[in-house]
């Protein structure tokens, strides 16, 4: 892979966004969607983001392309300063197109009154600067890309086509601008098993035709595990671990994670972990409850190994010998050999 | 996870046919039964009839469904479970039914609760009405139950309205309101899709240890292989309207007959997180109603021959407690 020699395409570094107006004396306030996250992407690189509902996965999709202005921290794209961009300047690096989102549910964030040329077609008429017949030909080249056949599909309108190539015309839509980065937010959580895997497969080959950076934001780790390269996993607002998708997965370094993948639903075990391993039941009269709002580690409520020193938020530092991974935890990669604290 | 010595069936399902809207037949030829606490996975992807199947079992067919043939009997015939005949059944008959004797869970629980009660108030209201307890007694019932169902802080979640809760939180509410008239049939329909990986395990084991404690029978209705591994003992594939495979959840799943449970292993969770291909499977199922001649999976599949599509295929016995709808099962490989 080539994609070594040549610096990340999206840096973002220590971004925190915040929903609710900070209060006096308190750091954030109590909107904290994300927390201090830091990670970079690459061109031809595919990232799977997880993490449970409300754990900042989207909030940081929506902060990349300027839906919500950050609380603090930088994001750059090819070493642009996207929060220094004002006025003309943002207008115009919106309008090209270079980072582009794809939704959930492709029912509901494609215009139902639209026909899918029309669809594919919004993004380049706000981009502008083509002529009609580029336009078409752009129109065509990314419904093929996509494996849909421009011809009997142009006329239709999302409702007369299946999830599956609903979905497609969502990531049509998305490539036509030629964009450098596509956020996906759940991709195929709205699809059945047998669609699922066809636009994964579909983003690997994007990746690979049009040297595309992608970000899967996903629940489904097994799916994930398929495509992605690395994984970053969110819990709580805060980037608690990331890595080599493989190595995550397999030897989870942050307790949240090792719960993760004892929970994911498989066919066949082929991972001995329970979740009751690595779970603390919740327990009201368990201090360690209570730790994380007064700015302790923010699955300290939940985690069987937390200690005296959980009641600070650990960094998210790199692990020994493993200089490609991070975690965010005091006991990373080593809890297995922790003697289990019980409830307080 | 073995089923129970004594076989008496809680539910059984002879035959079902369902149509929908101008007669066209989404669920056809569907037999099965469950068996006291014996725990039922309903498999297939959306379009495969398996939602329609549970709703006719429930009595809550969309308007333009209808049941055109067969037979759904619920209880088994003793005394303290009556045997009732539920198709064509009045409304009178499902008042009675419903909560006490069979119950269900559906995907989103926050649109099956009154937004501007306390939940409390809301399992309080099944027990006083349906129940006929006490206020008081109701209300000492439903912290038992809020307890029961994974919910510690039961006298905190009482008096908490539905929008302050997590999704996992209003679903163990809506499991609570379920076993609170204590049913002998739990139905679960996608009641674990729209729930985080953490939660869904959560949720599976609730449901796993309720079945144990309440002697429920669980009929598992989801599109994924995975969450009925761990949870059933038995296993239903639906594909076009039609049950495909039936058998014992290991056998069915360490060696599946049919093409499309096959096919469906393939893109399944497998949890061997070194795969790196994602398998898929090629064309799109039959529409609802959509008539074909013999297999309907033939379209899509990689051995169909001219007989799977010579006349009807049905049911085969592949074993003992297994069965398949494919021709291949004749003629051993």
């Amino acid at each position: 892979m080539t994609v070594h020699n040549r610096g990340p395409l999206l840096k973002v570094s220590d971004l925190s966004v915040s929903y609710a107006k900070p209060r006096k004396g308190t750091h954030l306030g109590t909107g904290a969607a994300l927390h201090g996250a830091t990670l970079e992407i690459r061109r031809g690189e595919i990232v799977g983001i997880v993490g449970e509902t409300g754990s900042g996965k989207t909030t940081l999709a929506r902060a990349t392309v300027g839906l919500v202005a950050p609380a603090t921290g930088t994001i750059e794209f090819e070493g642009r300063d996207l929060g220094a961009l004002r006025g003309r300047e943002l207008r115009e690096f919106r309008r090209q197109g270079q980072v582009q989102l794809v939704f959930q549910d492709p029912l509901r964030s494609l215009d139902p009154d639209l026909t899918i040329n029309r669809l594919v077609a919004e993004p380049l008429d706000i981009a502008g600067g083509l002529s009609s017949r580029e336009k078409a030909a752009r129109i065509d080249e990314a419904l093929r890309e996509v494996g849909l056949e421009p011809e009997s599909i142009r006329g239709r309108r999302p409702r007369q086509l299946s999830g599956g190539q609903r979905q497609r015309v969502s990531l049509a839509r998305a490539i036509v601008t030629r964009p450098a980065l596509l956020f996906c937010d759940e991709p195929v959580s709205a699809l059945d098993v047998s669609n699922r895997n066809l636009v994964l497969n579909l983003l690997d080959r994007l990746r690979k035709d049009l040297d595309l950076a992608v970000v899967v934001i996903a629940h489904d780790l097994s799916s994930l595990a398929g495509i992605a390269d690395r994984v970053a996993v969110f819990y709580r607002s805060r980037l608690v671990e990331q890595g080599p998708t493989k190595d995550v997965l397999e030897r989870p370094a942050h307790p949240y994670t090792a719960l993760l993948t004892a929970s994911a639903p498989s066919v066949a075990r082929h991972h001995a972990l329970r979740p009751t391993d690595v779970r603390l039941d919740a327990d009201p009269a368990d201090q360690r409850a209570t730790w994380t709002a007064e700015g302790g580690c923010v699955f300290a409520a939940r985690c069987r190994f937390a200690h005296d020193a959980c009641r600070v938020q650990p960094e998210l530092v790199t692990l020994d010998h493993h200089p490609a991974r991070e975690a965010a935890c005091y006991v990373a990669g080593q809890w297995e050999a922790q003697p289990q604290k019980e409830s307080a | 996870m073995s089923s129970p010595p004594e076989h008496t069936s809680m539910l059984t399902v002879e035959d079902l046919q369902v149509s929908v809207g101008d007669h066209l037949v989404a669920v056809r030829d569907v037999t099965f039964s469950i068996a006291r606490g014996e725990s039922v996975g309903l498999v297939g992807e959306s379009g495969s009839g398996k939602t329609l199947t549970c709703r006719a079992v429930l009595g809550l067919l969309p308007e333009t469904g209808q049941i055109d043939r067969g037979s759904i009997l619920l209880g088994s015939g003793d005394a303290d479970l009556p045997a009732v005949e539920l198709t064509g059944a009045r409304r009178s008959t499902w008042n009675q039914l419903r909560g006490t004797r069979i119950a269900a869970v559906f995907q989103d629980p926050a649109s099956y609760l009154n937004p501007s009660l306390t939940v409390g108030h809301q399992v309080d209201e099944v027990l006083r009405i349906r129940g006929g307890l006490a206020r008081r007694v109701a209300r000492e019932r439903t912290l038992e139950l809020l307890h029961e169902v994974g919910l510690h802080d039961a006298e905190l979640v009482y008096h908490r309205y539905p929008f302050e809760l997590s999704g996992g939180m209003l679903q163990r509410v809506i499991i609570a309101i379920a076993i609170s008239l204590n049913p002998e049939l739990l139905i679960a329909d996608e009641a674990t899709t729209a729930l985080d990986t953490v939660v869904q395990a959560e949720i599976l084991e609730l449901l796993r240890r309720l079945r144990r404690t309440h002697q429920l029978s669980l009929l598992l209705v989801t599109h994924d292989l995975a969450v009925v591994a761990e949870t059933c003992d038995r296993i239903l594939v639906m594909y076009g309207g039609e049950i495909v495979e039936s058998g014992p959840t290991e056998q069915v799943l360490g060696d599946p007959q049919h093409p499309y449970t096959q096919a469906l292993m393939g893109v399944a969770s497998i949890g061997d997180w070194s795969r790196r291909t994602l398998d898929t499977i090629p064309g799109q199922p039959p529409a609802a109603g959509e008539e074909m001649p013999g297999c309907r999976f033939a379209p899509r599949c990689r051995y169909a021959a001219p007989e799977c599509v010579a006349g009807p295929i049905p049911l085969l016995t592949v074993d003992r407690d297994r069965s398949s709808r494919c021709v291949r099962v004749a003629v051993p490989a």
